[in-house]
């Protein structure tokens, strides 16, 4: 049994612990209990990262299912690719669980909480490790079961059920279209295996259909990573807890549907339609999620927004063959947003649960740390550089360019919206008058050093995260492009970057004048954002996400419980079982009527048996004779 | 011998219990029902090892050739397992209620396990048919007695359909044992299947709808299912787990038994027709569950669902198609005995079943809410619970079968999800209502049978190999006869 097997396998026992003991356990022993496992399997991926020696390891635990030439085994697979999944999921992990032992401190339900989150470390941990696309849906599946219990973790709120319920239909009409891929994988290679399928393709063997499998495994991709249309589950979602959102909703689990499309880059590559579908759908998404995000007022709604659409960010660059800078958003993304979230958790938390930035404001004194690492944050999305999300957006917009001038330019737009509205939410929390009720004034405070703690060092790697792929020209020597390279294609990293031409100055400008405007508004201006009632026209359409979920609840909720009435109450009674009761009556009728026929005539009788036998004698005759 | 053991001990403990009527009749009746299982466990493992073995054969009506004769192989050895594995647990859901010590009830449930196991374990077919009217009896009366509203107008519906369906079955077996080679003929059935598949195609397209009408009543496929919802309904709960966990399975086993190898040619003619029944049984049952107002009316309808499932991958005649049905016969089993008993456990506290007058159990038996979220989570076919496993199988051999068919039917994965939530957030979540507010949590009785069966769907579905090894090569022999 190696030591790698523990990586998975603590969260997993941590959950066993903390769920058994719940609610006996102590909270801050359950807390304890709970960050233990994310942080050795940190340590354990750590050094397997560190002595990775290039070559593909795969670990097969056991047999799964086994039918006749069929065989899907428990078999994990560490390369290039799971190792930068596994830091991320285990490091980022390590810093929110530290986070919810201060977060969730007061909160009766800890050990549960706890126990649901190793759970969640534990199927992601399954999810990228797998080494068949089988395994791989264990652990996609097992996301979206942690995710809908972590949202609804505090049910008694039934709208907040409605949420986690909203989140995991969405994600499983996704996974219906990933099950699919699966099913057409075994059909063209009898195996669910990457080593084996990708070896396959590149021994020639290209099945015809390889488009629809992609097609199909982007549908799964569209649930998970809240693409349009599958994406409307992703803000309601902020009804969890906000370590749950930082971790799960931004940091790891919508980003598995990158992931994927990375590890099956192979058959993506293949089915060049299926890749420009990916971009428009991802450039779209970009474009929908940044322009919703510019008019709410919720911190954590805004917050989401940005998530729908830094994802679609992903996408394009994913649409373009872009794949290293697609992942490495996925890092930066990583890191910033996980830090935007706590940090907005951090100043729900001192605001006794507001999430309303038209309520707060001048809390840059109260919470300086908050304040200094959501400032970065801030600057790191808004792609400022040198700050981590300048190179990883840089660099899609880069291959962007060269691929497609009309979505570089649509980008761009989002972009610029992306910093507009950061700042925005940055000002209206952090500057001017305090807006919010005297008692809220009095309780602010800055959060205990388990969430500042997470803050900083999310800062730190929010700063300074540019690194790992930094280019040339900046002094860097792109590590992870050559990192990733033995798994992906050859061709289709963008090129040095000119800051003069206007591929190089585009960027700059989207950044900076957006920011500049939402400073000039909401900080000097000192404008704020009026109630609900008073938006109108095209901001109130904007404002209410454009009316999809309202859409989809007349499209598709209404007509099926309509369906559901009609079938239960008129087909099922009325035609159904009228028949059914028909036959019964038409039975008990007849036997009433043949009653009828004993008369007890004999007479009667006689003559039936003569016209019966008459009639068997002519049918024997009429069988004789032919 | 054995089987003859496991067959007539739970009778012979059942008619003493209904007829000496002991006072404890609980302890008897548990106590049987775990020696039964530890025999059914030591019959499949012989079996297994030595297949045949086992059988047994007596003249029965050495006139006519009927013979008394019992075996066991891969494929019912699946389902004598799933009788011997939920009766201790349906026994065991009695405890501490006014049945638990009832000899009439207690000995009624034994008498249908040996009706059960009978159909089960029948080599001869009409041997086969008289168990599988047999087990009306047992089951009519512990619905038309200890029933709830309504209870003997729908279970006589029940019984006359039921009845009705099945007299098809034995027109249509008269027939093929009428030309069965011999002098006296036989109604085993190997030699039945020999009879059966070389009749022309217009007989077997016949007999194929006879037989199969017959069974679909008893699984039941749409259209053929009103009767199911009321009878699931009204039953007391140990009815209902007899009913869904076990005796639907008389169906889906007779179609694997009987219908597929005799009449491979009326399969040809009728197979996608039954298939897309099955699969509309799939939709309209899930589609009609997500507006159920009464907790057990809304697992009756998933039921139906579920069973179109099995139905369809088992009409494809494939091997995953079979295998994938046999273990989802199981996982079924065990998933909605867990969730009936939850049911009940929530109708003895608050005395209602309605959704809108529940919810926030989970703060008051947050035990409770685990294990039903758990058992849910297996109805839904979540990987590494029993239900992926088996559903994971039945979709992909209808999706090999037929892309469309495949993906219509994959709905159930987005639609099963809808209603069971649901009902989860209906019960479990949410606020406290009036009769919700002192709610009692699980009693030690109440542990005792749902912890098991919730490490039942846990490690069904990460080990599955074990039953999917042990019904393997009967299960391939069955598809070389279809090819």
């Amino acid at each position: 049994m190696s030591l790698f097997y523990l990586i998975p396998l603590l969260p997993f026992i941590g959950f066993l612990i903390n769920g058994l003991a719940f609610p006996k356990l102590n909270k801050q022993l359950a807390g304890i209990i709970g960050t233990i496992p994310p942080v050795v399997a940190f340590a354990l991926s750590l050094q397997l990262f560190l002595n990775f020696d290039g070559q593909t390891q795969i670990y097969t635990l056991a047999e799964w299912i086994k039918l006749g030439e069929l065989s899907i085994p428990f078999a994990f697979q560490v390369d290039q690719l799971s190792l930068l999944m596994l830091l991320i999921i285990t490091g980022v992990g390590t810093l929110i669980h530290v986070y919810s032992m201060g977060y969730m401190a007061h909160d009766a339900g800890l050990g549960k909480f706890f126990a649901f989150l190793n759970l969640f470390i534990f199927f992601m941990l399954i999810l990228v490790l797998g080494a068949n696309f089988t395994v791989l849906f264990i652990g996609w599946e097992g996301v979206g079961l942690c995710s809908y219990l972590l949202i609804g973790f505090w049910n008694q709120k039934n709208s907040y059920g409605d949420a986690a319920r909203k989140a995991f239909i969405m994600n499983r009409i996704g996974d219906l279209g990933f099950l699919v891929g699966i099913f057409l994988l075994i059909q063209d290679f009898g195996t669910t295996d990457y080593a084996a399928i990708f070896s396959a393709i590149s021994e020639g063997n290209v099945p015809e259909n390889v488009g629809l499998i992609a097609f199909c495994l982007f549908i799964g991709a569209m649930g998970k990573s809240a693409q349009i249309p599958l994406f409307t589950w992703l803000p309601d979602a902020m009804a969890g807890p906000t370590p749950v959102s930082a971790l799960i909703h931004a940091a790891t689990m919508v980003t598995a549907g990158i992931y994927m499309v990375i590890r099956a880059n192979v058959l993506f590559e293949l089915s060049p339609d299926v890749l420009h579908f990916v971009g428009w759908i991802g450039l779209a998404t970009a474009l929908l999620g940044a322009a919703i995000g510019l008019f709410q007022n919720d911190i954590k709604k805004v917050l989401a927004y940005s998530t729908v659409s830094q994802l679609g960010y992903m996408f394009m660059g994913l649409g373009a063959s872009a794949y290293t800078a697609s992942f490495f958003h996925v890092m930066t993304h990583a890191f910033f947003k996980a830090l935007l979230f706590l940090g907005a958790g951090s100043v729900i938390h001192a605001m006794s649960d507001e999430q309303d930035i038209r309520k707060m404001g001048g809390l840059k004194s109260h919470l300086p740390i908050t304040y200094i690492t959501f400032l970065l944050g801030t600057i790191a999305i808004a792609g400022i550089p040198p700050f981590a999300g300048f190179f990883s957006k840089d660099e899609i917009l880069a291959s962007l360019y060269h691929h497609d001038p009309i979505m570089w330019w649509l980008a761009i737009l989002g972009s610029a919206m992306t910093s507009f509205y950061m700042f925005r939410v940055f000002i209206l929390t952090f500057f001017g008058e305090f807006r919010g009720s005297q008692k809220q004034a009095d309780h602010l405070h800055e959060s205990p050093w388990t969430m500042t703690l997470p803050l900083i060092i999310l800062a730190i790697f929010s700063v300074g995260g540019g690194i790992i792929n930094l280019p040339h020209f900046a002094g860097g020597n792109e590590f992870l492009a050559h990192w990733l390279a033995p798994l992906l294609p050859a061709a289709g990293e963008a090129a040095e970057v000119n800051f003069l031409s206007l591929e190089g100055g585009a960027p700059l400008l989207a950044a900076f004048l957006p920011a500049a405007l939402a400073i000039y508004v909401f900080g000097m201006q000192k404008s704020v954002p009026g109630s609900d009632e008073s938006v109108t026209g095209i901001q109130k359409v904007v404002y209410h996400k454009f009316y999809i979920d309202e859409l989809y609840d007349i499209l598709i909720v209404r007509p099926i419980s309509l369906l559901s009435n009609f079938l239960h109450q008129i087909f099922e009674f009325l035609v159904l079982d009228l028949i059914v009761e028909g036959v019964g009556k038409i039975v008990q009728y007849a036997s009433t009527e043949f009653r009828r026929i004993q008369t007890g005539n004999v007479g009667y009788y006689i003559f039936m048996i003569v016209v019966s036998v008459t009639v068997i004698l002519f049918l024997g005759l009429k069988t004789w004779i032919l | 011998m054995y089987l003859l053991f496991i067959l007539l001990f739970p009778l012979a403990l059942g008619s003493f219990l209904l007829l000496a009527k002991p006072k404890n009749a609980f302890v008897i009746s548990l106590t049987g029902s775990i020696i039964e299982a530890i025999a059914v466990a030591y019959v499949l493992i012989q079996s297994s090892q030595s297949p045949n073995s086992l059988s047994i054969s007596y003249p029965w009506i050495p006139e006519a050739g009927l013979s008394f004769s019992l075996w066991v192989d891969g494929i019912n050895g699946i389902l004598i397992g799933l009788t011997g594995l939920l009766i201790p647990f349906i026994v065991g859901s009695t405890a501490k209620t006014e049945k638990a010590n009832n000899p009439v009830y207690q000995g009624l449930i034994l008498a249908m396990q040996t009706a059960l196991v009978g159909s089960f374990l029948a080599k001869d077919a009409f041997l086969f048919y008289f168990f599988f009217e047999a087990s009306l009896l047992p089951i009519y009366f512990l619905s038309a007695q200890f029933g709830g509203e309504n209870r003997i107008a729908i279970t006589f519906k029940f019984f006359v359909y039921t009845l009705f369906g099945s007299l098809f079955l034995l027109i249509g077996l008269i027939y093929v044992y009428l030309r069965t080679p011999g002098e006296v003929g036989s109604s085993d059935i190997d030699v039945l299947v020999e009879t059966a598949r070389s009749l022309p195609a217009t007989s077997q397209n016949y007999l194929f709808l006879a037989f199969f009408i017959a069974f679909a009543i008893k699984m039941p496929i749409f259209p053929f299912h009103t009767w199911q919802p009321d009878t699931y309904t009204t039953s007391p709960a140990q009815g209902s787990m007899l009913l869904g966990g076990i005796m639907l399975k008389m169906g889906t086993y007779g179609v694997i038994r009987l219908v597929l190898p005799m009449f491979p040619l009326g399969l040809i003619t009728w197979g996608t027709s039954v298939m897309i029944l099955s699969i509309i049984g799939i939709i309209y049952g899930s589609i009609i569950a997500i507006q159920q107002k009464d907790a057990k009316r809304l697992i009756a309808y998933s039921s139906f669902a579920h069973v179109g499932l099995m139905s369809a991958g088992i009409l494809t005649g494939s091997l995953a198609g079979i295998q994938g049905a046999l273990y989802q016969m199981l996982s079924h089993g065990i998933n909605i005995v867990g969730l009936f008993f939850i049911i009940e456990i929530i109708e003895r506290r608050t005395k209602t079943r309605e959704l809108s007058q529940l919810g926030g159990i989970t703060q008051a038996s947050y035990m409770l809410s685990v294990a039903f979220v758990v058992l849910s989570l297996g109805s839904v076919a979540l990987p590494l619970t029993n239900g992926f496993i088996g559903e994971f199988l039945l979709l992909k051999s209808v999706f090999d079968q037929d892309m469309w068919m495949g993906i219509i039917a994959g709905v159930t994965i987005i639609l099963g999800a809808v209603y069971t939530l649901r009902l989860i957030q209906k019960s479990m979540f949410g606020n406290v209502s009036r009769i919700t507010k002192e709610f009692e949590d699980l009693t030690s009785a109440e542990k005792m049978v749902l912890v098991p069966l919730v490490l039942l769907v846990l490690l069904g579905g990460i080990f599955p190999q074990a039953v999917l090894n042990y019904s393997a090569e009967s299960v391939e022999k069955l598809t070389q006869l279809l090819n």
